[in-house]
């Protein structure tokens, strides 16, 4: 095993792209997710790999379009207003089947909102971050070391299922530091670039010519590239929905969460444990696809959840979807920067368990 | 054990790095940790913190609510966490800075004049490495060969010609520590 490094979310996020392969970090500044464009700047250079600031998020995001035409690993990150100006170029990247890493920090919103952390991006990232009908993965990390772990994941399930994949993390993952151990294996950028026979990386005059486009001036073609799609995201969520359970094994509550959400839940489920009240977690860790399984599972045992998030209630709709409203979905929630206290979090336990 | 400790104070005073060092050398001795900063429209000569846990226990939350270590170099700070400070927790002050005396009766207090000291040296700027010395000298939260091994890892290239300074700094606020311990007030 490699040895653990002292490292911010952001910082872990950056350093695991390049071991991936990735060369091409696009990016424009924005807190609370800046170290990444930082470290990208300061990184890329020596080992043969570009670095742009680009003029605008929109041109970040198109480049990032330009870049995976062609195979390679290609990435950029923002927070949440920027991510907004991104949705066209996701929408794009969606249209044209191509993979991609796309990094969310998100902040208190809607507007220019604050710089404190959020996770008020739920539903514009889990419903298809742009027009059109389309997802992205959606993957949601809740310690410095998955910030290293997903960004790996997101490069490879992009990849095989051919769609935009993105981080969406709060501010406090991308600001904390923690120890991590980062993925020894160093991925050959020009390795990534096999097994891609849609890259527009010249014909060498040997074969038809690699068209990248989302433009279907015919209906019937349109709804078959469509419907193709969601074929995919089928797959996707049969065989790639990832969680995590926390004493749910004799759990009458189920708390729900995300991110530092979950981390500070861990806090209050254990003090309510020592407080003789049986609760546990189903911690989602790709937000799409939503882990409707485990939750339709627990909700044949518990007798309600509680979701814990940085907004109003925007997954908490997914849980009680999930579970078909059988169980009641309670909610504790702190928004526009504010995180709710193991306390709090605790009230909300005790009131249930009631 | 769980130590979790808030360091607040002035921008460009150095807390996030005093934590980053406090954070390193629990890395070194294999413990768990977590560092947080408060991050926002915060330059120099604005309000600063950072909370570091270390821990026997995989750490949940990074957030802390009740500190049970408290240092704090403005008075400000001392207004804004003193109340937060767990009972039986140990509050360092800065008391080059700060005038006023913690109201508090049940928790530990040290006083320090961590940033006079500093300036004596000629270290005007270290007067947070002073109060680590301090810290880890009287809780021995992380051991202090540790936290020396740990400060030449953190500090920046940019930096490395004060790494003596630095490690000067840190020793007198163990012996400062160490003295008073032996002649208590």
């Amino acid at each position: 095993m490699s040895e653990k490094a002292l490292m911010k979310g952001n910082e872990a996020i950056a350093e695991a792209a390049i071991r991936c392969g990735c060369r091409h970090y696009f990016g424009y500044p924005i807190t609370p997710q800046t170290e990444i464009a930082a470290y990208m700047a300061k990184r890329m250079p020596k080992i043969g790999g570009t670095f742009l600031q680009a003029e605008s998020e929109i041109a970040a995001i198109n480049m990032v379009y330009g870049c995976a035409s062609t195979g390679r690993r290609a990435m950029t990150s923002s927070s949440s207003p920027g991510v907004s100006l991104k949705a066209e170029g996701m929408s794009y990247l969606a249209g044209a089947d191509l993979p991609a890493l796309i990094v969310n920090v998100q902040r208190g919103g809607p507007g220019l909102g604050g710089i404190q952390p959020s996770q008020s991006d739920y539903f514009f990232m889990t419903r298809g971050p742009g027009h059109g009908d389309f997802h992205i993965i959606v993957l949601a990390p809740a310690t410095v070391q998955e910030m290293a772990d997903l960004t790996r994941l997101a490069f490879e399930l992009g990849e095989k299922y051919r769609m935009p994949a993105m981080l969406l993390a709060d501010g406090t993952m991308g600001q904390m530091m923690e120890p991590v151990v980062l993925p020894e294996e160093q991925t050959d950028p020009a390795e990534v670039m096999k097994g891609k026979p849609w890259a527009v990386t010249g014909t060498g005059m040997k074969r038809p010519h690699n068209i990248i486009n989302s433009l279907y001036l015919k209906p019937d073609e349109l709804e078959k590239t469509n419907i193709e799609r969601f074929k995919r995201y089928e797959q996707l969520e049969r065989d790639e929905t990832r969680w995590e359970e926390y004493l749910m094994d004799d759990a009458e509550i189920c708390v729900v969460s995300t991110g530092i959400t979950a981390r500070v839940s861990k806090n209050a489920i254990a003090e309510c444990r020592r407080r003789g009240i049986k609760v546990g977690m189903i911690r989602p860790i790709t937000l799409f696809p939503f882990p409707k399984a485990p939750l339709a599972k627990a909700a044949e045992k518990v007798k309600c959840f509680i979701t814990v998030e940085l907004n109003m209630g925007q997954m908490s709709e997914d849980v009680e979807l999930a579970v078909r409203c059988s169980k009641p979905v309670a909610m504790c929630n702190r928004v526009g920067g504010m995180i709710p206290s193991t306390d709090e979090v605790v009230a909300a336990i005790e009131k249930e368990a009631k | 054990m769980t130590y979790e400790t808030v360091m607040a104070g002035f921008g460009g005073q150095g807390l996030l790095f005093s934590g980053k060092v406090l954070a390193y050398a629990g890395l070194l001795e294999g413990r768990e940790l977590s560092w947080l900063p408060s991050y926002g429209p915060e330059m120099r000569g604005g309000t600063c913190n950072c909370s570091v846990i270390i821990s026997d226990e995989p750490v949940g939350s990074p957030i802390i609510a009740h500190p049970n270590v408290l240092m704090v170099m403005n008075e400000p700070s001392l207004d804004k966490f003193e109340d937060a400070v767990a009972p039986g927790g140990t509050i360092f002050v800065d008391s080059s800075l700060i005038a006023r005396k913690v109201r508090r009766a049940d928790v530990d207090v040290v006083y320090i004049p961590a940033t006079q000291m500093a300036t004596e040296m000629e270290a005007a700027s270290l007067a947070n490495m002073i109060m680590l010395g301090a810290i880890v000298e009287k809780l021995g939260c992380v051991k202090s060969e540790t936290m020396l091994d740990a400060l030449k890892h953190t500090i920046s290239a940019r930096k490395a010609n004060l790494l003596d300074l630095n490690l000067k700094a840190v020793e007198a606020g163990r012996r400062f520590m160490a003295d008073s311990a032996a002649s208590p007030a």
